[in-house]
């Protein structure tokens, strides 16, 4: 337990098969407060089953799931985890299509979720501001009134990291968020990840190693549910198991 | 905090709608008293009557567009909720016929005397009283729908397996009524009402108060609906709606989103049967078929789902074409109703309205109100790319 402590992420042994296959295989992570950390590997690697266990959508077999230092994440549902301040942006950007873009962004904002509280909400000013403030960092500000079902893909994909801002989390994992953008667009998230990266802990899970190299952080690869190499980007795609097992030679 | 959601619900077009109905609660009782039989204009006490009966299935309609339109759970069970605040009312004016039954037993209503009982049942107790009968009217069917739903949506039964279940259930509740001994009388039901609060429930007079009191309940219906509908928890049924995984991984708790929903949708049929039973004169196990609930679907299908107009125009029209159908072409209601509802959902999803909104509305909207999404629409597009990520409806089995 004492290892969990000063860690935002702390995964330890964690175990988790479907059907006798073993997706996750004994895992051990651990990020910091903020910090960010980039997770690459193969296809089948238990990335996204990965954060499937983070956020509470599937219950790990085996071991240790710490939030803060403090939580047991292993024991909560999507809503309370959610609640806690773990925000998750999927690898289809996921919106709510028949809503405007700034109703996706008012019920993301982090603010009491009951029933009654959502029923009798009224915006206040800070809210208002907070969530122009969000419009302007993923440049939607222009078309907020607008359906979010009418945006590119891309612009998807930066609405949805406005929604995860708005959630106001200690943790954000990302799962790869460059998918279908143009260049300019990866490289102005990249630039945006960073800056959220200064005052929360942020988990990318991608496969483009461009955008990755850009992010600057640690990178760990996942091969068949387990850590295969941890370190820079460049220590670990010089490690020959990273090459022979995920980029190819 | 109120008054703000009030004036939040009160957007131009439900302002309309609700003045309509309370216009039409003054016009017609008017039209009926005041202008005298065969003059122009003259509303007969028959057609009041029926009226009355079209708009207590008009805010049965609504009810069940507020979870099926707004919040995505299609309930075959609607008519439920409907039948037991329907029960609730006809056994406070089973009470109220005092020794004016057959038998002219005081307390018991003449079946359990021709079924040779000899005490009221302990669940009688009470609905002499008005004011007891009306608190059941909402108890009962909100109270079953909270049950029901608390563990319904705690399960994370949805879809289709949710839409059986609830057709089990109403198909359940119409064995049980069905049986003599429940003490609600049988295959019969309760019928042979004489009074209501005093007044005699035939009177033209009562007839056309309860018309008005249904068309004031329908207005406070779409009043309650549009406050919900458009505050920040209407947002998040249509969230719930299409994408319910995502909903949850913003925090939303989406059981009791969806419970809140269904119990206010079912309280809200439940005062709908109670203004539809003294109208009508009779409440039987009938009206728990499962084809009925059915029905009320294809009402608010054919209006134009997730609108507060919609289910309204829906239960009106399907009606009067019922009562002309069943009237003059008897065998084939069924059949025009299947074929409705088939033409509804090939070429008009968003129904009525939503007709109405691209003949009338397109050009004048269209700057203001870029297309959106049907729900049918954004359900494809989440399931029709790729069936391999999060938001599969396969059900979670019960844990």
């Amino acid at each position: 337990m004492s290892k969990a402590q000063d860690t935002m992420l702390y995964l330890n042994g964690v175990s988790v098969a479907f059907d006798g296959f073993k997706a996750i295989n004994n895992l051990s992570i651990i990020v910091r407060p903020t910090e960010m950390l980039a997770i690459i590997g193969p296809n089948g690697a238990g990335k996204t089953t990965m954060m499937d266990i983070i956020t509470g959508k599937t219950r790990p077999d085996d071991g240790d799931v710490m939030f803060d230092g403090r939580t047991d994440l292993t024991k909560l549902d999507e809503a309370a985890i959610a609640n806690l301040g773990i925000g998750r942006k999927f690898q289809k950007p996921t919106v709510f299509e028949s809503h405007t873009i700034w109703d996706n962004l008012e019920m993301a904002l982090k603010k009491p979720r009951g029933i009654f509280a959502a029923l009798f909400y009224t915006p206040s000013e800070e809210d208002v501001a907070r969530i122009t403030e969000i419009l302007e960092t993923v440049r939607l500000l222009h078309r907020k009134d607008e359906y979010a079902a009418n945006l590119s893909h891309g612009q998807k994909q930066w609405l949805e990291i406005g929604m995860l801002l708005a959630q106001d989390p200690k943790l954000l994992l990302v799962d790869e968020p460059v998918a279908g953008m143009t260049d300019s667009e990866t490289e102005e998230t990249a630039k945006l990840l960073r800056e959220i990266a200064k005052t929360r802990s942020v988990v990318v899970v991608e496969h483009d190693m461009s955008f990755v190299r850009e992010l600057g952080s640690r990178v760990v690869c996942l091969a068949e549910g387990a850590v295969l190499a941890e370190g820079s980007l460049d220590q670990v795609s010089a490690n020959p198991v990273v090459i022979e097992r995920y980029l190819g030679r | 905090m109120l008054t703000q959601a009030l004036f939040r619900a009160l957007d131009k077009k439900a302002v309309w709608v609700i003045g309509i109905f309370l216009a039409v609660a003054v016009l017609v009782p008017m039209a009926n008293l005041l202008i005298p039989p065969g003059q122009f204009g003259h509303v007969p006490t028959y057609l009041v009557s029926l009226l009355g009966k079209y708009l207590s299935y008009a805010i049965l309609a609504l009810a069940l567009d507020l979870v099926w339109g707004y919040c995505g759970i299609l309930s075959l069970g609607h008519s439920a909720f409907f039948a037991l605040g329907g029960y609730a009312m006809g056994m406070y004016l089973m009470r109220q016929i005092g020794t004016r039954g057959v038998y002219g037993n005081p307390t018991l209503p003449d079946f359990m005397v021709f079924l040779n009982w000899k005490e009221l049942p302990w669940y009688w107790y009470g609905f002499d009283n008005f004011w007891f009968a009306m608190a059941m009217v909402v108890l009962v069917p909100g109270l079953l729908a909270f049950i029901f739903g608390f563990f319904a949506f705690r399960s994370r039964v949805t879809g289709v397996y949710l839409s059986i279940i609830t057709q089990a259930m109403t198909f359940a509740l119409l064995l049980a009524f069905f049986r003599n001994d429940m003490g609600f009388g049988g295959n019969n039901g309760l019928t042979d009402f004489k009074d209501i609060l005093g007044a005699p429930v035939q009177a033209q007079s009562t007839r056309v108060i309860l018309f008005a009191a249904t068309a004031i309940a329908l207005a406070l219906s779409v009043l309650i609906c549009s406050m919900i509908v458009n505050s920040k928890l209407g947002k998040v049924m249509v969230a719930v709606r299409d994408a319910e995984s995502r909903t949850r991984f913003i925090g939303y708790r989406v059981e009791y989103v969806k419970l809140f929903a269904f119990t206010v949708s079912a309280i809200m049929a439940g005062i709908a049967g109670a203004l539809y039973v003294p109208q009508v004169g009779i409440i039987n196990p009938g009206e728990f078929e499962p084809g009925n609930s059915i029905e009320v679907v294809i009402w608010t299908a054919v209006g134009g789902r997730g609108t507060l107009v919609g289910p309204i125009i829906g239960a009106i029209v399907v009606n009067l074409g019922k009562s002309w159908f069943t009237s003059a072409l008897p065998e084939f209601w069924l059949f025009a109703l299947g074929a409705l509802f088939i033409f509804v959902t090939l070429f008009l999803p968003k129904g009525i309205v939503g007709l109405w909104k691209q003949l009338f509305g397109a050009s004048r909207k269209k700057a203001e109100e870029p297309a959106a999404p049907t729900p049918a629409q954004s359900a494809d597009i989440e399931r029709g790319e790729d069936p391999s990520t999060f938001d599969n409806v396969q059900p979670r089995p019960a844990e």
